[in-house]
C-alpha cells in the first residue's frame, strides 16, 4: 500500500510541475533584464512592462481582443440562455436535431470551421473585420454556453415558476424575479468560459480577422522577432494575473450564490 | 363536520377530460365543491387527482369540458389571475428570498403601502405560527416550517380557494398528525374553501368535509367521510378506504326493498336496499369492517347473531389486537379488531371463539 501511495504521489507532483512550470517561467523572464529567454537570470527589471504599455500595436490588439471576447461572451451567453431554456422547459418538433447541431462545433476541427466560414463570407462579399471574428467565435462558443446553461436550468424546480405564476406574476416577471436570479451562477460561468475561449482563440481570429490583429495573432507574430519576446512575456504575465483574479471573483460569487440558495456545494471551477 | 347542502357552489367540474398524448388522464369528471368546504381528492398515485387539482389552479389545459370557479368559466383564464392559490408538494419556497419576502411575494401588485403590507405579512406569519420568522433565510427552515411559509404565502392573498397538493407527505408521522389538526383549525378560522390532494385515506377521513375517491381518471365515489367508510359504493372503494373483509355470498331473493343473501360462513341474512349499492355485474360479496365484529369472551352473551370461529392469527398493536378468524368451520377468514381494555386477555392462535356480528353493518357488492 505504501509504495502504491508513493507512486501516485510522485505522479501527481510530476503532473503538476509539467502543468504549471511553463506558467511560472512566464513571469520569471518577464522580470528578467535580458532580451534572450535563457538561464542564468541577469537581474530584475520592469522595463518590459513599460515597453509593453508603450507598444501601440499591442494596445490596439488588446483593445480588439477585448471587443471581440466581450461581444462573443455576451452574444453566446444570451443565445445560450434562450436555447437552454427552450430545450429544458419545452418540447418542440426537431428539438433533437437543432440542439445537436448547436453542439457540433465542439467536435468539428476549428480549422474546418475557420476555412468554411472564410469561403462563405468571401463568397457573400462580407468584408473581414472584428465582426466576422465575433461571428466565428460565437459559433464555437455556443456549445459551451448551452451545456453550462442547460444544467443550470435543469436544476431549477419547475414548481418555483408555477408558484410565482400562482401568486399573480406573469411569465416574464416570473422569469425576471425567480428564474434569472436562480440561474445567475450558470450565466456567470457561461460568460467567463466563453470569454476565455474567445480571448485565446487563434485559428479563426487569424483567418477571419482581415488584418485586424487580436492578442493571440499579435503574440504569435511577436515571437518571430527576439526583441519583441520579453514584452510579450510581460503581457502574458499580466494576462495570467488577470485570469486568476477573474476566476477568484467568479468563484466567490458562485459560492455566495450557492450558500444563499441553501444548496449543497458540488464544486465549481476551483 | 358541517352540513354543506345549503352552501353555495364554489367549484364545478363539467365533463372534464384531459389527454396527455394517447393517455387519458381525466375521464369525464363531474361534480361540485361547495364554498367553505374542506374537500379532498383521494386516490392511489396516477389516478389523476393532482392533474384535477392543477386544472383548478390553471396549470393544465383541459382537452374538453369546463371548470367553473364561483360561477365563472375558467376557460382561457391563466393561473396568475385565477382566484386560487396553491401549496405545492415541494412547497416551492423561493430559495433566494427571506421568509418575509416569500410571504410578501404575492403582494407585489397590491396598491397598499409598504407598512400595511409588512403588517399583513406579520399577520399571515402569526396565523401559521411563525411570528418573528420573517427575517430568516428561506433555506434555513425545517420541512414543517417551509410548509407553514407556503401556507402563509398563499393565504395572504385571501384566495377563494386554497389548493393543497399532498402538503403533508414530506413530513414525519408525528408532524403530519400535528399539521392535520392545524390545517383543520386554520380552515375553520379563515373560512376559505380548501381542496386537498392526498393518497392517504386516513388523512382524508380525518380532515375532510367531503371526499372524492378517484381511480384511473374517474371519480369513483363522492361523499362525506362517514358514508364513504360505512357505505362504500364499490368493492374497490371499500378496499381503498380502511380495512374491509369480503365474504362470498349468493343472492337468494329480492322483494319489498329487501335483499335476501346467503353469506358463506355467516348464514342467511336480510339486507336493506341502502346496504346494496347499484349492481356492477360482479360476483356478489358481503363486505364487513373489522370493528363491527366482536369476540365473545366466556360468560359474555349477545342478543345479536353469532358465529363460531377459530383464531388463525393474532396481531398485537398495543391499543388494539387484530385477530384473523376462520368462520363457522369454513375457509372464509375475516379480520376483526378488539380494543385491549383491562381484563380482556389476548387470545392464542387456535382458540375456538364465538364472533358476534350485526346484519346492519354489512354491505353487499354485486
Amino acid at each position: 500500500m505504501k509504495t502504491k501511495g508513493l507512486g501516485l504521489r510522485t505522479y501527481t507532483i510530476i503532473y503538476l510541475i509539467v502543468l504549471y512550470a511553463p506558467i511560472i517561467i512566464l513571469p520569471l523572464f518577464a522580470f528578467n533584464d535580458a532580451t534572450t529567454v535563457a538561464f542564468p537570470l541577469s537581474g530584475f527589471t520592469t522595463k518590459w512592462f513599460a515597453e509593453m504599455m508603450g507598444d501601440v500595436n499591442l494596445r490596439k490588439a488588446l483593445v480588439n481582443s477585448l471587443i471581440v471576447s466581450l461581444s462573443t461572451a455576451v452574444i453566446a451567453t444570451a443565445l445560450g440562455i434562450l436555447a437552454a431554456r427552450s430545450a429544458v422547459r419545452y418540447s418542440w418538433p426537431g428539438k433533437g436535431i437543432v440542439m445537436g447541431s448547436i453542439m457540433v462545433p465542439l467536435v468539428l476541427p476549428e480549422m474546418i470551421v475557420a476555412m468554411s466560414l472564410l469561403v462563405l463570407l468571401l463568397a457573400m462579399g462580407v468584408k473581414l473585420s472584428l465582426f466576422t471574428i465575433i461571428l466565428g467565435h460565437v459559433l464555437i462558443c455556443m456549445p459551451f454556453a448551452v451545456a453550462i446553461l442547460s444544467s443550470a436550468f435543469q436544476s431549477l424546480d419547475k414548481s418555483l415558476e408555477e408558484a410565482a405564476l400562482d401568486l399573480g406574476e406573469t411569465g416574464w416577471s416570473t422569469f425576471r424575479l425567480i428564474v434569472l436570479p436562480l440561474v445567475m451562477p450558470g450565466i456567470l460561468s457561461s460568460f467567463l468560459i466563453t470569454f476565455t475561449i474567445s480571448i485565446d482563440e487563434f485559428i479563426i481570429a487569424n483567418f477571419l480577422g482581415g488584418g485586424e490583429p487580436v492578442l493571440s495573432v499579435f503574440v504569435f507574430t511577436a515571437f518571430r522577432f527576439p526583441s519583441t519576446v520579453p514584452p510579450v512575456l510581460a503581457l502574458g504575465t499580466m494576462l495570467v494575473a488577470f485570469s486568476i483574479l477573474l476566476l477568484t471573483i467568479a468563484e466567490y460569487f458562485r459560492r455566495r450564490g450557492v450558500a444563499k440558495a441553501g444548496g449543497k456545494d458540488t464544486g465549481g471551477f476551483l | 363536520m358541517t352540513t354543506s347542502d345549503e352552501k353555495p357552489v364554489m367549484i364545478e367540474f363539467r365533463d372534464v377530460h384531459k389527454y396527455y398524448g394517447d393517455y387519458h388522464a381525466l375521464r369525464g369528471i363531474n361534480g361540485t365543491i361547495k364554498a367553505g368546504e374542506f374537500f379532498s381528492l383521494l386516490g392511489p398515485s396516477g389516478c389523476g387527482k393532482t392533474t384535477l387539482l392543477r386544472t383548478i389552479a390553471g396549470f393544465e389545459d383541459l382537452s374538453s369540458g369546463v371548470v367553473m370557479i364561483d360561477g365563472k368559466s375558467m376557460k382561457g383564464v391563466p393561473a396568475n389571475v385565477r382566484p386560487t392559490n396553491m401549496v405545492f408538494q415541494s412547497y416551492a419556497i423561493f430559495p433566494h428570498m427571506s421568509v418575509a419576502e416569500n410571504v410578501a411575494f404575492g403582494l407585489r401588485r397590491d396598491p397598499r403601502s409598504k407598512a400595511e403590507k409588512a403588517a399583513a405579512v406579520e399577520e399571515a406569519l402569526a396565523m401559521v405560527g411563525l411570528k418573528g420568522y420573517g427575517g430568516r433565510a428561506a433555506h434555513a427552515l425545517s420541512g414543517g416550517q417551509r410548509q407553514r411559509v407556503a401556507l402563509a404565502r398563499a393565504l395572504i392573498l385571501k384566495p377563494k380557494v386554497l389548493l393543497l397538493d399532498e402538503p403533508l407527505s414530506a413530513l414525519d408521522k408525528k408532524m403530519r398528525e400535528h399539521m392535520q389538526v392545524e390545517l383543520i383549525k386554520l380552515q375553520r378560522q379563515v373560512g376559505i374553501t380548501f381542496i386537498l390532494v392526498t393518497h392517504d385515506q386516513e388523512e382524508a377521513l380525518v380532515m375532510s368535509d367531503r371526499i372524492a375517491v378517484m381511480f384511473e381518471g374517474e371519480i369513483a365515489q363522492l361523499a362525506d367521510p362517514e358514508t364513504l367508510y360505512r357505505r362504500p359504493n364499490s368493492k374497490k372503494v371499500a378496499d381503498f378506504i380502511g380495512t374491509m373483509n369480503f365474504v362470498p355470498a349468493t343472492i337468494t331473493g329480492e322483494s319489498g326493498g329487501r335483499i335476501e343473501v346467503e353469506a358463506k360462513g355467516l348464514g342467511p341474512v336480510s339486507l336493506t336496499a341502502d346496504q346494496a349499492p347499484p349492481p356492477r355485474g360482479e360476483d356478489p360479496v358481503i363486505g364487513l369492517r373489522p370493528e363491527t365484529l366482536t369476540l365473545l369472551y366466556p360468560g359474555q352473551t349477545t342478543e345479536g347473531r353469532t358465529v363460531d370461529g377459530v383464531i388463525d392469527e393474532v396481531i398485537y398493536f398495543g391499543d388494539m389486537t387484530y385477530y384473523d378468524v376462520y368462520l363457522g368451520g369454513t375457509d372464509v377468514e375475516v379480520r376483526l379488531s378488539m380494543r385491549n381494555v383491562p381484563g380482556r386477555p389476548i387470545l392464542d392462535v387456535g382458540s375456538k371463539v364465538q364472533v358476534a356480528w350485526s346484519p346492519d353493518a354489512l354491505v353487499l357488492f354485486r
